[in-house]
């Protein structure tokens, strides 16, 4: 009679698991998953990416923070962000509290719109709603343009909130995860496959980062290129790597992966503009 | 209003010497890489030589090759130097272009 | 941001005091020659450098260098050593088409001391050699370039 009832029991535990997960328990397990793989690191370690796992590229990478090249991207976002537009107005006018220390609040779901918002897509909504001309992701100046944002930024905890009330914003967060957990390409992998599966290991010569963390250090000045990129290049690239349809920068499925990702790392704090290889 | 250096200096005073370092902005092309757009090989443009000077004295002169990375950075350590002090980074490229900053040591 | 216009003056004061302080002082490298930055080998990098003196293999010069370069673009080092009047410090990278990095005079007022940045191509010795005292004196560590796996 019992074993009957712990048996009915751990068979209704994963019934609940299966059809009830919510973002909030994927978050747990996605968060208890690593913690078993890299006990020695606090959540906050995870904002440091590959370099909390890898002694080796971290020595090299706290040698360039000593004084990083984004340093000049930098400065010219700031410049960019309080040049006037055209007609007198400014990026300031467009965001909450001036544009400055926000960035940790992007992407949001965005009732009026019924969609998700990017800082990115913030700022060229901004330019546009000021009739200037958007500008391209990915590179030049809005990566400039970011970095400042990011760096008025620095320390803050991502706030990254499904809305209880709506269920677009839900739906919204699971097509992020289903990317996410999609094969693609002819290397048929999916992000999962790298970054849960094979966090940790090595892809020829490289150290495979957690994707927890994955959304708290962009823009970043990249090292082979020594220019700046944001984080949905870096999905480009990834999809070209796999050799899979890519999906631009800034369109609907990246939004949505970008939530999912930002959910996950909820509380993590930012630390962009960053130096990466 | 002035226009933007391509030099960065930053000075640290500790007690027995003063860190100086210097990030400057510039593409330091090799000549070897192609225009992603146009294919045409990217003409040379770096650096060939940097000084750094303390209250008008030079204290090392710098001769690169297009070897040294894009945005290159330099540290060197003063043994000695004041609040006050004036430190000064130079450079030349090959396409004679040039520039200088004037860094006041807190 | 590369200024050649005439009303920069006191830049070009600036620039022309320095340039001639350069001419008169003992820390001065005489002008820069794109012999020395020739694409040429190692062993005839050096030999044209250094002639048949012999760089003596040291201890005292320490290098800060990472074991493997997580992008061979920007390879940071310092470099210190505890030899005495030291003038010079050069930095090659054995296996780069131009071996020859950078070459630095040190004014006694300065510590044995330099951080730089520079570009390598493949796995291999970085070598640096200073001078003193009219000897010279060699270091050689090396440094691992691997291609990316997933680096893009």
């Amino acid at each position: 009679m019992k074993a009957h009832l712990k048996l009915t029991f751990l068979c209704l535990q994963l019934l609940i698991g299966t059809i009830w997960a919510t973002p909030a328990t994927d978050r747990q397990k996605i968060r208890a998953y690593y913690q078993q793989l890299f006990p020695q690191l606090t959540l906050a370690d995870y904002a440091d990416g590959v370099y909390a796992i890898d002694p080796i590229a971290k020595s090299s990478w706290l040698a360039i923070e000593e004084f990083p090249p984004y340093e000049i991207a930098l400065e010219q976002g700031k410049t960019l962000f309080k040049q006037a537009f055209t007609n007198g107005k400014h990026y300031a006018d467009c965001f909450p509290n001036q544009g400055i220390a926000i960035a940790q609040n992007y992407p949001y779901w965005d009732t009026a719109t019924q969609s998700i918002i990017t800082l990115a897509s913030a700022i060229n909504n901004c330019r546009r709603q000021n009739q200037m001309p958007p500008l391209s992701y990915g590179a030049g100046e809005i990566t400039q343009i970011m970095a400042y944002m990011a760096y008025t930024s620095r320390g803050k905890r991502i706030q990254t909130d499904i809305p209880a009330q709506s269920s677009a914003a839900l739906a919204a967060y699971e097509q992020g995860k289903a990317y996410f957990y999609k094969r693609r390409g002819q290397l048929n992998f999916s992000c999962a496959s790298c970054h849960i599966d094979n966090a940790g290991k090595y892809i020829r010569s490289e150290m495979l980062s957690p994707a927890l963390g994955h959304t708290t250090h962009w823009p970043a000045y990249r090292l082979n290129t020594g220019e700046m990129s944001t984080l949905h290049r870096r999905f480009e690239v990834c999809n070209e790597l796999i050799r899979a349809k890519v999906d631009p920068a800034q369109s609907k499925a990246l939004r949505q992966l970008e939530y999912f990702l930002s959910y996950m790392a909820n509380g993590l704090p930012l630390n962009g503009p960053a130096t990466r290889k | 209003m002035a226009k933007r250096s391509s030099i960065k200096i930053r000075s640290k005073r500790f007690a027995d010497h003063t860190l100086v370092r210097t990030l400057i902005a510039h593409p330091m092309e090799t000549g070897l890489n192609k225009d992603k757009d146009t294919g045409e090989l990217i003409p040379e443009h770096y650096i060939q030589s940097l000084t750094f000077s303390h209250n008008g004295k030079l204290m090392s002169e710098c001769h690169l090759g297009f070897g040294i990375s894009k945005n290159p950075f330099f540290s060197f350590k003063l043994k000695s130097a004041q609040a006050g002090d004036t430190v000064v980074i130079s450079w030349q490229d090959n396409l004679g272009y040039s520039d200088t900053l004037e860094h006041h040591i807190q | 941001m590369f200024t050649k216009r005439r009303h920069f003056l006191r830049q070009i004061i600036t620039l022309s005091s320095y340039t001639t302080g350069l001419i008169f002082s003992k820390v001065s490298l005489g002008n820069w020659l794109a012999s020395d930055f020739s694409k040429q080998a190692i062993d005839a990098t050096l030999k044209q450098q250094f002639g048949d003196q012999i760089l003596l293999t040291t201890p005292k010069i320490k290098l800060k260098l990472p074991r493997v370069a997580e992008n061979g673009s920007v390879v940071p080092i310092t470099i210190t050593s505890s030899i005495d009047n030291i003038d010079t410090v050069y930095i090659f990278a054995e296996k780069n088409p131009v071996p020859f990095i950078a070459k630095f005079s040190i004014a006694p007022e300065l510590e044995t001391f330099i951080g730089a940045r520079f570009k390598m191509k493949e796995t291999c010795d970085v070598i640096v050699v200073v001078h003193a005292d009219g000897q010279y004196y060699q270091t050689r560590q090396r440094v691992k370039v691997t291609l990316g796996g997933c680096g893009g």
